[in-house]
């Protein structure tokens, strides 16, 4: 969790990462953090993140990316 | 001859009242309601504008905004929309240049008037009276009206940190209109699924080849184009079958694999625009979609929305670039190099003449005489032409080829920046010393250096939120103890890039 708040913290040192679970809802991230988020991710645990996981859900809490993070790498 | 674009959307709505024009998911407006919506805004505009006044729009996106929009013509003013999204002081620097008449507001947005500390004169959308048009006073405005009077002031990123607002008559928009529906083949079947902004010039396309064809325009919500599976059913479910985008969103389809997923079935027309669209992901497109009509279109804000296109005809390598083809209609371009015209092959600045150029940047003379001038190739008589600052070249089949840019103004995301406006945002910083960008083209980063041992990279960016829009942010950002200097003391980009290289090989 450590790692991906780093790495969130580098995209958006300026987002409350641990307190918002509506980071896509509410607006906070939008299409160009999604796609900058895809990438550093695939890079940094070393996944695939297919269109079919890029959904608002996915993304909406620290959560549930670690959730979608750890789904890949279990894969 | 249309003198107007009220005319369009009149004809249409004589024609197909009860069709729908514009619609969201929360909202959906027909060509009658929107010329009698428009008129009703229009009427009570009378007591705000003088003749060809500046009246500025900020709404959500929605069909109420196309009447807002239609509503300030038919008072016989021009419209400039606003982004609600852009930070504050940059909102407050675009009114500053403009100074409306009026602020149109949606109920919504007025909070952020009222937030904005907006001091003139504001008019509530949702306040307009129905039913009351003063049908004899909008008559007269029209037929004093001219087609060379300004339709919209849609303002773009500035050098100095200060946006220029580009003025464009109702004759470049005509112009446009009639030469996109005919090349397009655009009937009242289309169903436009629209991604830009309003206040992004490309969304000019689609709203006026709505008005005067009788097509439909979807507006897609914004967030879908971040999540692929989500925005290709949408499409499919609206029937969209026409498209004009910026390259990233094609892009994200593309990269995402998406299409294997789900492959919209109505999808006929697919353009982009903006900025150069990668050939990889053009392809990937192509694969999905053999026999739909693809157009690569290029063009400044000052030259109304588009001044060459080019449509595929042939297959492209994954590396060989997309041309941006051949002139538009009434337009013509040339390559300037050294004053003179670019030998074939040679690059050199790209240069536009014709119907399409803007009348010049609103309350700006001086960028205005800087940007159109004298056409150096004609000493005879007065002839404006627009010297763009891209630069290009001719390849053998005669298809002009973008190379660069001449400045330091980049394509990022769909949108026209100058990396001076980041700069000197970041400059304006309390704790930051210095700070200059350049644009890593291959990865689409912006990447700024900046000075300064206190200023953390979150405090930068937490101060960048009230200065420039976000799609402005630096990507990548290097902290340095002093930034390169050249012999005369500019700073050094150069080795600003050699230094990024390195640090990333």
């Amino acid at each position: 969790m450590e790692s991906l708040l780093k790495i969130l913290a580098e995209i958006r040192p300026d987002v409350d990462f641990e307190d918002n679970k509506e980071l896509v809802d509410s607006g906070e991230l939008d299409s160009f953090d999604i796609v900058t988020l895809v990438g550093e991710l695939c890079d940094a645990y070393d996944i695939e993140i297919g269109a079919d996981d890029i959904v608002p859900e996915n993304f909406n809490s620290v959560e549930a990316m670690m959730a979608l993070v750890t789904r890949l790498q279990e894969d | 001859m249309i003198r107007n674009v009220l005319e369009y959307a009149e004809a249409t709505a004589k024609r197909l009242p009860e069709a729908v024009a514009f619609a969201t998911d929360q909202q959906t407006m027909t060509f009658g309601a929107l010329v009698q919506r428009a008129k009703e805004i229009g009427t009570a505009l009378l007591s705000y504008g003088r003749k060809n006044a500046p009246m500025a729009v900020m709404t959500e996106k929605n069909p109420q905004m196309i009447a807002a929009f239609l509503g300030c013509v038919y008072s016989g003013n021009f419209y400039t929309p606003i982004d609600t999204t852009m930070p504050k002081e940059r909102i407050l620097s675009v009114f500053a240049t403009l100074k409306p008449e009026v602020l149109l507001v949606d109920s919504k947005s007025k909070k952020l008037a009222d937030m904005l500390g907006y001091d003139g004169a504001v008019l509530v959308l949702e306040e307009i009276a129905a039913g009351e048009t003063d049908e004899k006073q909008l008559r007269a405005i029209r037929m004093a009206a001219i087609d060379t009077d300004p339709l919209y002031v849609l303002f773009t990123s500035g050098s100095t940190g200060v946006p220029k607002g580009v003025v464009i008559s109702h004759q470049a928009v005509i112009n446009l209109t009639e030469w996109y529906t005919e090349t397009f083949s655009i009937t009242e079947k289309e169903i436009i699924g629209n991604q830009a902004p309003f206040y992004f010039d490309s969304s000019v396309k689609d709203i006026y080849a709505v008005l005067k064809t009788g097509a439909r325009m979807e507006i897609i919500p914004k967030m879908l184009f971040s999540f692929p599976v989500k925005l290709l059913p949408y499409l499919e479910e609206k029937k969209i079958n026409y498209i004009d985008w910026v390259p990233s969103a094609l892009c994200i389809v593309a990269n995402t694999d998406a299409l294997a997923k789900v492959r919209p079935s109505y999808l006929r027309k697919i353009m982009f625009v903006g900025e150069a669209m990668p050939t990889k992901q053009f392809n990937y497109w192509r694969r999905y979609y053999p026999d739909a009509l693809f157009a690569n279109i290029y063009g400044p804000t000052e030259t109304t929305v588009d001044c060459t296109y080019y449509i595929v005809n042939r297959t492209f390598a994954d590396e060989e670039p997309l041309p941006i083809g051949h002139a538009c209609r009434n337009t013509d371009i040339f390559l300037l190099k050294d004053g003179r015209l670019a030998q074939p092959g040679e690059a050199g600045e790209v240069c536009v003449r014709g119907r399409c150029l803007a009348l010049g940047y609103y309350n700006n003379p001086q960028k205005t005489e800087e940007a159109f001038i004298q056409n150096p190739l004609n000493p005879y008589y007065p002839e404006r032409i627009y010297k763009t600052g891209d630069i290009a070249k001719y390849n053998e089949y005669g298809e002009m080829i973008f190379l660069a840019r001449k400045d330091h103004q980049i394509k990022h995301m769909g949108h026209r920046i100058e990396l001076g406006e980041i700069e000197a945002a970041v400059q304006s910083i309390d704790l930051v010393e210095n700070g200059a960008c350049i644009y890593d083209t291959d990865t689409q980063r912006i990447v700024l250096f900046y000075c300064g041992q206190e200023a953390t990279q979150g405090y930068i960016l937490k101060k960048l939120r009230d200065k420039i829009p976000k799609y402005m942010f630096p990507n990548v950002m290097i902290q340095l103890e002093s930034l390169p200097q050249t012999q005369n003391g500019k700073i050094d980009r150069l080795r600003l890039r050699e230094y990024y290289v390195q640090e990333n090989s």
